[in-house]
């Protein structure tokens, strides 16, 4: 019960993680290179614009609930097994968002790599 | 790469001379220039992999002083932002936070995210000789496997190229310096 409770923690937190990563993501690509605008208008700007843009706020959102849910998973279960598996597959589900979401080029290259985090997983939990 | 040259060699080549003097001093400049942002990128994912690795460890720490959290008592989860080991794993994260995004605004969530998966090594390193954590060998096989698995990713090319309608740039990008330098890269 003990280990259900946790996957399921762990569920969570991949699924909210994985959406704050599109989300982060998507307002990245919207505002640009952060090293450009830092070296133009200061860090101070860069932190304006980035507060700013609203697909960055619901990322950041998502993320404070997949830390939530980290702290909940880290206290029932080893770092080592709690910090990789949820973030390998946090790995898959945002390479699969990615693909679907953001319509990113991920080739047989980033594929094999997930299949090959995926089979790590497995091992992990052994 | 758009953000493959910095402003400084912007601002060197920015007089339009077109003879092989001109050329050479560019092309040297831009290969200096190379250089730095290679340095940079293995910069921000060094400190993708040692900030997000530390940061877990480090809250693991402090919540084995806080104890297991129960559902109906959840509130106890709160009374970790007053731990050291806590407020020092937070730390950790922001610092992973603040390269995350920088990695984000120049490369795709594919390729950026896979800079996380080194995490795993100073996670599994930090749990086995910080928190005494017993690591059997089949997790350290996981571990190994991850990283060799998400190292694929970060041979490939950083940045899916799209073709965007002009009004859906960045609002910085748009500047004619800016496009100066996208033209010459």
């Amino acid at each position: 019960m003990n280990s259900f409770k946790l996957w399921i923690a762990i569920a969570t937190l991949v699924l909210a993680s994985s959406s704050g990563d599109v989300l982060l993501s998507a307002a990245m690509k919207r505002i640009g290179d952060l090293d450009e605008l830092r070296v133009r208008k200061g860090l101070l700007a860069v932190v304006a614009r980035v507060t700013r843009e609203k697909l960055f706020l619901f990322g950041l959102l998502s993320l404070i609930f997949s830390f939530f849910c980290l702290l909940t998973a880290l206290s029932w279960g080893d770092a080592s097994l709690v910090a990789p598996a949820s973030a390998s597959l946090t790995f898959i589900c945002s390479a699969l968002l990615a693909k679907f979401v953001l319509h990113e080029n991920v080739d047989h290259r980033r594929w094999i790599s997930a299949a090959l985090v995926c089979v790590g997983v497995l091992l992990l939990v052994k | 790469m758009p953000w493959a040259s910095p402003p400084s060699s912007r601002l060197c080549c920015g007089d339009g001379s077109s003879d092989d003097v001109a050329n050479s001093i560019f092309s040297a400049l831009a290969a200096g220039t190379d250089h730095c942002v290679k340095l940079k990128k293995v910069l921000i994912y060094l400190a993708i992999a040692c900030c997000n690795g530390t940061g877990d460890v480090m809250l693991k720490r402090g919540m084995d002083d806080l104890g297991p959290i129960h559902l109906n008592h959840w509130a106890h989860i709160f009374s970790a932002f007053v731990d050291p080991w806590v407020i020092f794993g937070i730390a950790c994260l922001a610092g992973f936070f603040y390269a995350y995004l920088t990695a984000l605004s120049w490369a795709d969530l594919t390729f950026v995210l896979p800079a996380t998966a080194f995490g795993y090594v100073v996670t599994a390193c930090l749990s086995r000789f910080f928190l005494h954590e017993a690591i059997s060998p089949w997790r350290w096989a996981g571990v190994i496997l991850i990283t060799c698995g998400v190292g694929l990713v970060a041979r490939g090319p950083s940045l899916t190229v799209r073709e965007e309608p002009r009004g859906q740039t960045p609002e910085f990008a748009q500047q004619p310096e800016l496009e100066e330098q996208h033209e010459l890269v």
